[in-house]
């Protein structure tokens, strides 16, 4: 809080009543940023969720925009605002809008952004939602906002999975992509690891230990109803899916040794073992193209990164700096590669940009786990220990600007990050 | 096929097509509060990105009727050490008495490194005991090694005193 409060004053920023409820923790700097201005919507202080509070947070976040104080202005989005005070204050953009009660209880969320610079309407949008969906409007603005003025696809709107842990019950929540807003799918006094969303964003696989083993779940979230899709003899863990939703890759030690198979991911049946050594395969990863899988061997005598068919076959290694590269995550552009990498007994997130394999290390912290892209391809979100507890951080990925996710209470970890959800 | 037959296929098919597997739903009740809505919101307020709650009550756990049942392992190995050879003949002795006695070799890892990644190194240990026991002919159908990973500790806390009791395989009968 302390850290916040001086690095607000250092960016000249006001601590405002429209920054209540701002929970980022920005740890670094970015280079290039666009300075933009987002006035409290008309109503914020009214409305149960503070709607320019929400975008401005998703914003700055997302390591591109400079957020310009914009309290007190009184705008909303049928203002035809004086461009010059703004010019004056560095804002290259500017957004105003309002929320309203309706008389049927929902809510009527209205924005319009501005080039500040052209004096130039760049559009705006309206939704009708329940108050349980005020967040989610927010998010959509947001992504509004960010597409218009960086021309790539915004991710806010998108859903994460976690895991908590607390007084030894373990829960799997499904939150909004700052974090909040988070809704319990399952809880269990047996752990829970590695949820995996499948390409729809309707269902996650995860590996539960409640029959005292680990055994994989298929979880349709909307109704809560589960299906156990790997329960072989052994061990069962890993779920990862293919892009087209149809096989599940889990590792299964049912043969003796933790190799990677493949399931159908509707029908079950029999497994198709994929990987073929007589060491530990696991972690699997696929490509987006769908055409490979990453995945983690010790083939070579210590944990590596390793990259083979789909469809099984010859494989071929990865990384090749240090002695432990576990848990790989690709970037849906395809471009990029982030995993854990042990470095002086530390833990420790890395970027490998696949194509040239230069690779950056991109935190200071030493007990990361388990990185996730957002489906845009421009944060990761992963897993620390901040002051001993388990924290969730999302990072740009020059590991620039860093925000600390909100969340619930005890330790929280293992987020994946759901793909882009429809605009329905 | 008669009716009441086809009836009890069909229920059996519906019963697999909700577990999709056998886990034994005895010792893991599930409660499923499909119906519930989600806390703090109702039901018209849940919105779009609504999320049904499953609470999954306590399982039973099991016991260990002879003596020590826990092997410890040295960091990044998966050998069990002459020490509890004694600890495993035990074990073998027991299960080889009762051919319906079932047990399960829990593996776990301490602490450091990634979840999933430790679950492969705890299920390695797992078999390096399972193989033990074979070798002192267990049979087995009798055995399943499974890993817990770091997900249970025995012992909490960041240093190699606790570490050295965490690398552990323990003999659990079902």
């Amino acid at each position: 809080m302390l850290k916040r409060s001086l690095l607000c004053l250092i960016a000249g920023l006001a601590v405002l009543p429209a920054w209540a409820q701002f929970r980022v923790e920005v740890s670094g700097i970015g280079l290039t940023q666009l300075p933009i201005a987002i006035a409290p919507f008309r109503g914020d202080d009214v409305s149960p969720q503070k709607m320019g509070a929400i975008v401005q947070a998703d914003l700055e976040r997302s390591g591109q925009f400079r957020l310009i104080d914009a309290s007190g202005s009184g705008l909303d989005e049928n203002a035809r605002p004086d461009m010059s005070p703004w010019r004056q204050k560095g804002a290259d953009s500017l957004v105003a809008g309002s929320v309203t009660r309706l008389a049927d209880g929902r809510y009527d969320v209205r924005f319009r952004l501005w080039d500040v610079v052209r004096g130039q309407d760049l559009g705006g949008q309206s939704y009708a939602v329940t108050v349980g969906d005020l967040r989610l409007a927010a998010h959509r603005i947001a992504d509004f906002i960010y597409e218009k003025l960086t021309g790539d696809k915004g991710a806010f709107s998108t859903r994460i999975a976690y895991v908590t842990k607390a007084a030894q019950r373990y829960s799997l929540w499904v939150a909004d992509a700052d974090g909040e807003n988070a809704q319990a799918a399952l809880t269990s006094p047996e752990p829970i690891i590695s949820p995996a969303w499948s390409p729809n964003g309707a269902q996650l696989a995860y590996v539960s230990f409640e029959s005292r083993k680990p055994v994989v779940y298929v979880h349709d979230i909307a109704s809560g109803r589960r299906r156990l899709v790997a329960n072989f003899r052994g061990s069962n863990s890993a779920p990862a899916w293919s892009p087209d939703g149809r096989t599940l890759a889990v590792t299964l030690s049912r043969d003796g040794v933790s190799q990677i198979y493949g399931l159908d991911a509707a029908a079950g049946g029999e497994p198709r073992r994929l990987s073929q050594s007589s060491s530990i395969d696991t972690e699997p990863a696929y490509a987006p193209d769908g055409k490979s899988i990453y995945f983690v061997s010790d083939r070579g005598g210590s944990p590596q990164i390793y990259r083979m068919p789909a469809s099984g076959g010859a494989a071929e290694r990865v990384t090749f700096t240090g002695t432990y590269n576990i848990s790989p995550s690709i970037s849906q552009d395809g471009r990029w590669l982030a995993y854990i990498s042990r470095v002086s007994g530390a833990f420790k997130l890395h970027v490998m940009e696949l194509a040239s394999g230069n690779t950056v290390p991109i935190t200071e912290t030493s007990a990361d786990e388990n990185p996730s892209f957002a489906p845009n391809s421009r944060l990761i979100v992963y897993a620390t220990k901040q002051q001993d507890r388990e924290a969730l951080m999302t990072t740009t990925l020059d590991g620039k600007l860093k925000a600390r996710l909100a969340g619930q209470g005890g330790d929280i970890r293992e987020p994946d990050w759901g793909p882009f959800q429809k605009q329905n | 096929m008669s009716m009441k037959k086809y009836v009890l296929i069909l229920g059996a098919a519906l019963l697999m097509a909700g577990c999709g597997s056998s886990v034994k739903l005895d010792d893991v009740p599930v409660e499923d509060r499909s119906g519930a809505s989600v806390a703090g919101a109702d039901s018209n307020a849940a919105g779009k990105n609504g999320v049904t709650s499953v609470d999954l009550d306590k399982s039973k756990l099991g016991t260990a009727p002879v003596g020590p049942r826990i092997v410890y392992f040295d960091y990044d190995s998966y050998v069990v050490k002459p020490e509890f050879q004694s600890v495993i003949e035990a074990h073998a002795r027991y299960i080889k008495a009762d051919k319906n006695r079932k047990v399960a070799i829990e593996g776990h890892t301490d602490e450091r490194g990634g979840r999933e990644y430790n679950l492969a190194l705890g299920q390695k240990r797992a078999e390096a005991v399972r193989r033990a026991l074979g070798l002192l002919g267990v049979a087995d159908s009798q055995v399943e090694a499974v890993s817990f990973g770091k997900e249970k500790p025995a012992v909490q806390g960041g240093d190699e005193a606790a570490w050295s009791k965490n690398r552990r395989a323990e003999i659990s009968y079902r």
